[in-house]
């Protein structure tokens, strides 16, 4: 597998030097022509804005982005002290509560059911995954209008009328907080399939003798053989599924702007806060850019901490 | 295995599969049945299962009014949508090829620093990138709404280790026939690709599609808005008549459901990849 482009060394080892230099400064050439592009754009409109924001959450800039005074962390004090972003990060906290070991669960008994199944497995899979193709606005609509309607009518309260219950204004009434009902279920239903596909492929790769071994050993299939052997085994996935998971609640915008819109002040994410101040009314990108870094070393700071918790980025074995 | 207890078992995951498959199922039926009624219906205190009669007309109404720039919008998210699958893709694969395969000192630098992006969710640098677009002067336009999205660390990567695992074999053979890296990627390593290349497109159009933040901040006037945030800003205004925006919510996720179903095998195996090296 050693070719003469990965170790010029033992290649040409007794080229005039120059030769090689020249060789060396072409593949640099070439490797920029190949990157540059990508490399550039990724400087320009990541690196450079993470910069900006930086710079910017030191400094008093509301409506501009060449501001002059500079107030140090007082930015970071505005926007941890008590307030709609902290009551955000409390609002994040709950929901990741609910949704990741919801997901979780959900999306492993849906890839242990398909797995199991001989007949018409491809259109289980398929019907549980086509959510994924939906958008956060369209699933909102549906949800708000349709399933989750206020009082006088929607798809949730006539079955509750079934059940003899009166109706629920689920979106309209922070208390009690009806609104998790809507905001969890329908995420629930847009991510389940995509998460219980990397479960199936996870359950694809175990191998079928470590079954064979347990039954023969006298384990009968069950719960058994599924906590020695199948939760074991799908341990790597479950560990992205839940690194996955965890950052894709933490950048929840899309369902509770639509479902609860910007009116209201309850049950605002981060993200949406962030929205909220930096290209609100008050257009404050100091405020703005020192919630982004707060929540950046949030993320880095779980992200390392669960990546040494369990092992994550380790070979599988 | 074949005894009773597993048997019974076996009905019993059918009937839960069944269940969940007709919850599943029901909101994309709430679109059409919506889309198809009156207002009068959709909104009965009295609620059923399916509408009177069909209102076909419901279509034609969306497109004439005159108040909903329904059309232009959908236009607009082909547009976005389609750039921003060809951009990543071509961007992503040759910065994956360059450091899969070509030797350079710095090349490790260069992964790191594409890796570090991974670890900052873009959400979270919309703040930034807002100001940086608009003192760009880009913001309600095309190039705003598509280039800063066309740097995916994330698909670099996923480029980068795919090609790591490129057959070297290949490569030497066009290297024989007088090919440098570009013609081997290009007429070599591509061509053989297309399976990985397709995965990742078609997750990538459906991501583009449905994005909603970006489209959001940047498109400040109506000419410049996706189908999502035309529906969003519908769905908050009080001035559109529900059936519409059923009606125009089922054909925004029509060509989705078209791309869905027919390239189903490509979008579980991109899945299985993204979400596995994630």
């Amino acid at each position: 597998m050693v070719t003469p482009q990965t170790s010029p060394a033992t290649a040409a080892p007794d080229r005039p030097r120059p030769v090689r230099r020249r060789r060396a400064r072409s593949q640099a050439l070439v490797f920029w022509l190949f990157v540059g592009p990508f490399a550039v754009g990724l400087l320009i409109f990541v690196y450079v804005p993470i910069l900006w924001s930086l710079w910017l959450s030191f400094y008093d800039s509301q409506s501009t982005v060449t501001p002059t005074e500079f107030v140090g962390l007082r930015n970071y004090q505005d926007m941890l002290s008590s307030g709609p972003f902290r009551e955000s990060l409390i609002t994040f906290t709950l929901f990741a509560a609910f949704i990741v070991p919801l997901t979780f669960a959900a999306s492993l008994g849906l890839a242990l059911m398909v797995h199991r199944i001989r007949f018409a497995q491809a259109f289980f899979r398929s019907v549980f995954f086509l959510p994924t193709a939906c958008s956060y606005v369209v699933a909102s609509l549906i949800w708000k209008l349709s399933i989750f309607n206020g009082v006088r009518f929607g798809l949730a309260n006539t079955v509750l009328e079934v059940f003899g219950q009166d109706p629920i204004p689920w979106l309209s009434v922070a208390q009690p907080p009806w609104y998790w009902f809507p905001i969890i279920s329908v995420r629930l239903w847009l991510q389940v399939g995509f998460y219980m596909i990397l479960f199936l492929a996870g359950l694809q790769r175990i191998p079928r003798e470590l079954y064979e071994a347990a039954w023969v050993d006298g384990a009968s299939p069950g719960w058994k053989t599924f906590r020695h052997i199948t939760l074991p085994q799908l341990r790597n996935t479950s560990v992205a599924v839940l690194l996955l998971l965890f950052i894709a609640a933490y950048q929840a915008f899309d369902e509770f702007y639509n479902l609860l819109g910007n009116v209201v002040n309850y049950a605002r994410t981060p993200l949406q806060q962030l929205y909220i101040t930096a290209l609100g009314a008050s257009q404050d990108y100091g405020r703005g850019s020192a919630g982004a870094m707060i929540l950046s070393l949030l993320i880095i700071f779980v992200t390392l901490f669960q990546g040494k918790l369990f092992g994550f980025g380790k070979p599988a074995e | 295995m074949n005894n009773t207890r597993s048997r019974a078992g076996t009905v019993g995951v059918y009937l839960g599969l069944s269940l969940s498959a007709v919850l599943f199922l029901l909101p994309f039926y709430l679109i059409l049945r919506n889309g198809l009624a009156t207002d009068q219906e959709i909104t009965a205190p009295d609620w059923k299962l399916f509408p009177t009669d069909l209102q076909w007309g419901n279509f034609s109404e969306l497109f004439n009014d005159q108040n909903v720039p329904f059309l232009r919008s959908m236009v607009n998210s082909t547009i976005v949508a389609t750039l921003h699958t060809i951009g990543t893709l071509l961007l992503a694969s040759m910065a994956g090829y360059g450091m899969a395969r070509i030797p350079y000192r710095h090349a490790n630098k260069v992964f790191y620093a594409v890796l570090g992006t991974l670890m900052i969710p873009s959400a979270v640098t919309f703040v930034p990138s807002f100001v940086l677009v608009s003192s760009l002067g880009w913001v309600s336009s095309m190039r705003g709404l598509v280039i800063p999205g066309l740097f995916s660390g994330f698909t670099a990567f996923l480029f980068r280790q795919y090609f790591l695992n490129f057959p070297r074999e290949l490569e030497e053979a066009a290297r024989m026939d007088g090919l440098g890296y570009w013609g081997s990627y290009w007429r070599v390593v591509m061509p053989n690709s297309l399976n990985f290349t397709a995965a990742i497109a078609v997750i990538t159009f459906i991501a583009g599609w449905n994005q909603f933040l970006w489209p959001l901040v940047i498109g400040q006037d109506q000419n410049s808005w996706t189908v999502q945030v035309a529906l969003s800003t519908f769905l908050t205004a009080q001035t559109i008549n529900i059936h519409e925006l059923f009606i125009a919510s089922a054909i925004s996720i029509a060509p989705l459901i078209v791309v869905f179903v027919f390239l189903q095998r490509w979008l579980v195996e991109g899945v299985a990849q993204t979400g596995i090296k994630g």
